[in-house]
This record gives structure tokens, C-alpha cells and sequence, in this order.
């Protein structure tokens, strides 16, 4: 079991305020992605829900019991750390074993189990190095063993793939999240790429400046963004946002259209015309970065090949059912 | 090509070093060979290297005048003293300033550093009418606590620097493991601390082993160390460069021997954190 409440959690460092009142309600077995930009008090939260920082006020209920006061070593949760924190002096096996040591297993069965993580994970061959003596991935894969081979109510993820190559980024996303749904374990994951966060979350944290922007799945986030901070944040290229007659027009004080969800017409004479300052032509894709006057500079997105180019005229037609409206403080308008 | 040229350049480096270190040693060595010979050849001009007639003679002299072992007791006690002592301070609280440092660790490492500027002669007569009134003139007691006071800023500032280089996530990682205080303390620490505190230690101990200004001043017999039993052979009552160098030896010659056995840990202290 792992299911975690926040009931109203603020955290200030002296005068600081970093976490602002935070609510939240984390299923047993889901995988809750923290994103938001650098600053945001992603780290904070998680470390708060770890127990390596107090509360300056609020609930933290893992099962129903309140936290707040429990030392993280009782909390029966397991990190893992940007920076994979392994303990130097230690084998692979040392590592992945210390916490079933702590917990007081017998020796047999710590071996047995830190043998069948390291198995899980590809790591048999290593078990008997020193962390010095792997590489990045393997390193970050002996954290992630450190972190399942204790069965803990819930994973805390910090940033865990920010150290690792492009490629190798990729792959462990997808191993992470397979090994996630394997052991139904809760996860809660802290990421500032909302790429990751699209791809491995059940439900996604948006959060801003310590406050909870929007709590939602993916899709949730992506079609019905509860304001302009999280329409502008979720979704790649970002949503192009237009304010003046084409908004006031709408009722609205912005109006928001994903690059997807323009329309590309040469010559067109409806919609927003515009001349293409930058295309980018990617074989599946086609970006095209059109300035577009008064409203500014709007990104449209072709799926395929579009044999337009710089210079280009042409004329943006945005889905009439896929405009996003927002009022003057920038919070959606649903009709 | 490359390669020999690379063998070259090291075997030319090789020679450098080698003959950099013998220049350094070479006092320490004359002084040695000195010990072994007779006072006239001692001063004798051109000196012998190594012909000369071999004698122990200046040893028995010294052991028989002064008593080595008793200086050299105190030498162990005040050195060993002062160096326990340090540690038992300087580990909380270079603890404590690394690991929940607040706005002032900073200016409070500095004037700790500052006191070392000083030179120790501008406070040595306020130190010794101190010393003198409350009755620790010449006490072992009294050696082991200045000098403790005088190396301490070092020591703190030597153990602030390993514990600062110890990550604070892997502490972390420890207290998530499930690790109370103490286990994190004897699994993790400890191990991790050993060496900053092992090469710490040792080079303390050499300080206070060497320190002379404050055991010459404030000691004269009862608690004198080996530095004053130097000090003692180089007396008005003429210069006796044999037995000066039977007794400068035997000083140096126990921390010269701990300091060979522990080469490897005090270049790792003195370079720890420059090279990662
Ligand atoms: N111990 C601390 N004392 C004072 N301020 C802190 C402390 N820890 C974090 N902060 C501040 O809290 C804010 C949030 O920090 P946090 O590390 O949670 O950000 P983050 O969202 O994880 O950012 P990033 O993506 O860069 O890791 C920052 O402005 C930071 O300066
Ligand atoms: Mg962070």
C-alpha cells in the first residue's frame, strides 16, 4: 500500500515562502510526475514527503497516518537522487543491500534479494564493484535497485535520468516506468522535462512559484490546461498564444491554439496570414515559425513533409474546437 | 618517436625529482653523519663524507648529560596530548559548521584562521605571567593545552574541509535507508570520514612533535620535550656539532619514522579535495 495526501503543506526557509499550501491525493500503485520550471520547489515537496526537510505547516498522510513527525528512516519510502548518492566504500551488492541490513534481514536473504534486483536491473556482473568503477547508467541503475529491493510503500524519483546521455535517457524512461508497473508500487517522480513527464506519468503535478498549478493525467493537461502557465508549459512545440481582436472576438482575454492545431493554407484567404520566417523540415514533422504581424510570431506543426520555405505566404486556420480561452488572470474559460 | 621521447622525458623528470628530494634531505643527512663522528672531525675542514672514523660515542655522551627517554616521554605525551585533545574539540565542530553551517560559519572559520596570523611572540608575555601565576610553568599539562589551543584552528579547519567534501545526499540516502543516527554514523560516516581524520591526525601530530617556540619558552627540565633537549646542546659553552646532531637525531628520528610509514595518507590529506 501507498497511497500519500498532502493536506495543506507549506514549507518556508526563514522569510521565504517555497511551498504555498500544497493539496494533493496520490493513488496507491500511480505514477505522479512533478514538473514545472527550475526553482519551482519540485525537490522541496518530494523531500518534504521523504521526511528530509519538516513541514512549516500542513499534513503529510502516507495510509491515512500522519507523517509530519516521523523520521524519514520510518516513513518506509525510497529515494533515489539526482546525483545517485551511492555509498563510495561499498560494493554493488553493499549498496543495494544496506537498507535490507539496516531493517535487520538475515544475511541469506538480503543475498537472495539484492541477487534478484540485480538481476531485474542487469546488473549481476557488477555486483561485486566499487560505484567508482561503473559507468553513469549503471551507477543510476544500482540507485534504482537500492530503491526496489526494500519493497517501500512508495518510490521517490529526483530527477534520476538528468545525468545520463540523450539516448541512455530514453531507455531507462521506458525501463523506469516498465519496472513501475511490474511492482505497482506508487512512484512519485520529479522532473523539469515535460517530455518525461507526458510520457511516464499517470497524473501530472504542474507546479509554478510553490503553488499547485494543475493536477491531472497527460491528456487532461494537454486538452483542458486550467490556465496559461500549464497551456504554456505542457506540450512541445509550445502553444502559440494570441491576445487582441482574435481573442476579444472569442470572448476571451488570450486565446491559446497548439501548433498542431493550426491549420496551413497557401494563399489562404481566412484565418491569419503570415510569412514563414524559419521552417524546419524533419521528414515526419514539418515546423513552420511564421510571423504572422500584429499577432505576433506562431508556431504551426505539419505531421509530415510540407514543401513550403522561408519567405513563404501563408495562412493560419486554427481548429475552431481546439482553441483554448482564457480570461484576464490568465485562468481557462470553460463553456 | 613519440614513445621514446615520452621515456626520455620521464626518465629526466625521474632524475630531477630525485636529485630535488636529496637536495632537501641533504642537511638532515649531514646531520646525521655528523652524529657519528668525532667532534674535531665534525669540524673539520675540507669535511669527510663518509671516511672518517665511525663512533657512537657522541650518542653515550648525550644519553649520559641530558635523559632522552625522559624528554622523549614528554615529547610523546604533550604531541599526543594536544593532538587527542584538538580532535575531541575540533570534530564537532567542524561537524557541525559542515553540516548545518548557519550565515556566520563562514566569518567564524576565518577568525579562527585569523588567530594563526599572529606571530605567538606578540602574546608570549601575557601567556607567561598567566602560566606563571596560576603555577603552569614547566607542567606537561600546561604544553599539551597551548599547544592544543595553537593547532586547533588548523585541525578544525582540515576536518571542515573533508567533511565538507562528504556529499550531504549520501547521509541522506543513508537516513532513507532506514539508518538511525548511529548506524549512519558506524556504516557510512565513519568509513567515509577515516582518512580526512587518520591524515588529520598525523599531521598534527608532526606540528606539535616539531612546535618550539612555546615548549622552548614555557618548559625548562620537569616537562621539557625533545626540542629542548636540542636546544640544550646548542649552549654558550662552545658549539659541540657532533653531540648536537647525536641529539637532533634522536629528536627527529620518531616522527621521521612515522612520517615514512605514513607517507601515503599524508599526501592524500594535504592533497585531498584538490585532486578529485
Ligand atoms: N535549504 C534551503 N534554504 C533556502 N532556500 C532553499 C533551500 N532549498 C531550496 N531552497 C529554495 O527553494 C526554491 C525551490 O527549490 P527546489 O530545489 O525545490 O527547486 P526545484 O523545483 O527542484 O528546481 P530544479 O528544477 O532546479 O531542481 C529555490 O528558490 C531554492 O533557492
Ligand atoms: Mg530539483
Amino acid at each position: 500500500m501507498g497511497q500519500i495526501t498532502l493536506q495543506g503543506v507549506q514549507k518556508a526557509f526563514g522569510p521565504v515562502h517555497i511551498i504555498k499550501g500544497a493539496n494533493l491525493d496520490i493513488a496507491d500503485g500511480s505514477f505522479v510526475v512533478f514538473v514545472g520550471p527550475s526553482g519551482c520547489g519540485k525537490t522541496t515537496l518530494l523531500r518534504l514527503i521523504a521526511g528530509l526537510e519538516d513541514v512549516t505547516d500542513g499534513r503529510i498522510l502516507i495510509d491515512g497516518k500522519n507523517v509530519v513527525a516521523v523520521p524519514p528512516a520510518k516513513r518506509g519510502l525510497s529515494m533515489v537522487f539526482q546525483s545517485y548518492a551511492l555509498y563510495p566504500h561499498m560494493s554493488v551488492r553493499g549498496n543495494i543491500g544496506f537498507g535490507l541490513k539496516m531493517a535487520g534481514l538475515a544475511k541469506d536473504e538480503i543475498n537472495r534479494k539484492v541477487e534478484a534486483a540485480a538481476a531485474t536491473l542487469n546488473l549481476t556482473p557488477y555486483l561485486d564493484r566499487k560505484p567508482r568503477e561503473l559507468s553513469g547508467g549503471q551507477r543510476q541503475r544500482v540507485a534504482i535497485g537500492r530503491a526496489i529491493v526494500r519493497e517501500p510503500k512508495a518510490f521517490l524519483f529526483d530527477e534520476p535520468l538528468s545525468n545520463l546521455d540523450a539516448a541512455l535517457r530514453v531507455q531507462m524512461r521506458i525501463e523506469v516506468t516498465r519496472l513501475q508497473k511490474q511492482l505497482g508500487t506508487t512512484a512519485i517522480y520529479v522532473t523539469h522535462d515535460q517530455v518525461e513527464a507526458m510520457t511516464m506519468a499517470d497524473k501530472i503535478v504542474v507546479l509554478n512559484g510553490g503553488k499547485i498549478e494543475q493536477y491531472g493525467s497527460p491528456l487532461e493537461l494537454y486538452e483542458k490546461p486550467a490556465n496559461l502557465f500549464v497551456a504554456g508549459f505542457i506540450g512541445s512545440p509550445k502553444m502559440n498564444f494570441v491576445t487582441g481582436d482574435p481573442a476579444l472576438q472569442r470572448g476571451a482575454a488570450t486565446i491559446g491554439v497548439r501548433p498542431e492545431h493550426l491549420k496551413i493554407e497557401r494563399d489562404g484567404a481566412g484565418g491569419w496570414p503570415g510569412t514563414i520566417a524559419v521552417a524546419e523540415h524533419l521528414g515526419s514533422d514539418t515546423f513552420l515559425y511564421v510571423d504572422a504581424g500584429p499577432l505576433g510570431m506562431l508556431t504551426a506543426r505539419y505531421i509530415g513533409e510540407l514543401s513550403l520555405h522561408t519567405g513563404d505566404r501563408v495562412s493560419l486556420v486554427p481548429d475552431p474546437a481546439r482553441i483554448h480561452r482564457f480570461d484576464d488572470s490568465g485562468n481557462a474559460i470553460r463553456s | 618517436m613519440a614513445r621514446m621521447a615520452t621515456t626520455r622525458r620521464v626518465a629526466v623528470s625521474t632524475i630531477a625529482a630525485w636529485l630535488c628530494g636529496f637536495l632537501i634531505f641533504f642537511p638532515i643527512l649531514w646531520m646525521m653523519l655528523a652524529s657519528f663522528k668525532t667532534e674535531l672531525e665534525a669540524f673539520a675542514i675540507p669535511p669527510s663524507f663518509l671516511f672518517f672514523h665511525w663512533t657512537l660515542e657522541n650518542y653515550a655522551t648525550v644519553q649520559a648529560r641530558s635523559d632522552y627517554l625522559h624528554h622523549a616521554l614528554n615529547s610523546i605525551i604533550i604531541a599526543g596530548g594536544s593532538t587527542l585533545i584538538a580532535l575531541l574539540i575540533a570534530i564537532p565542530a567542524a561537524w557541525s559548521m559542515a553540516f548545518s553551517p548557519t550565515k556566520r560559519t563562514k566569518d567564524v572559520l576565518l577568525w579562527m584562521l585569523s588567530t594563526k596570523m599572529m606571530p605567538p611572540v606578540g602574546v608570549l608575555v601575557p601567556i607567561y605571567l598567566i602560566y606563571k601565576t596560576v603555577g603552569l610553568l614547566d607542567s606537561r599539562i600546561g604544553l599539551v593545552f597551548i599547544l592544543c589551543l595553537g593547532n586547533l584552528p588548523i585541525v578544525i579547519w582540515m576536518l571542515f574541509t573533508y567533511f565538507k567534501e562528504i556529499p550531504r545526499d549520501i547521509l541522506e540516502a543513508a537516513r532513507m535507508d532506514g539508518a538511525t543516527i548511529g548506524r549512519e554514523l558506524v556504516y557510512v560516516l565513519t568509513p567515509m570520514a577515516i582518512p580526512g581524520l587518520a591524515s588529520t591526525l598525523l599531521l598534527n601530530l608532526i606540528l606539535a612533535w616539531n612546535e618550539a617556540f612555546w615548549t622552548l619558552n614555557l618548559s625548562t627540565s620537569q616537562a621539557a620535550p625533545l626540542t629542548v633537549f636540542i636546544a640544550s646542546y646548542s649552549s654558550p659553552e662552545g658549539l659541540f656539532w657532533a653531540k648536537l646532531s647525536a641529539a637532533s637525531t634522536l629528536a627527529i628520528a620518531p616522527i621521521l619514522v612515522l612520517g615514512w610509514f605514513s607517507q601515503k595518507q599524508l599526501v592524500r590529506g594535504l592533497t585531498f579535495g584538490a585532486v578529485k
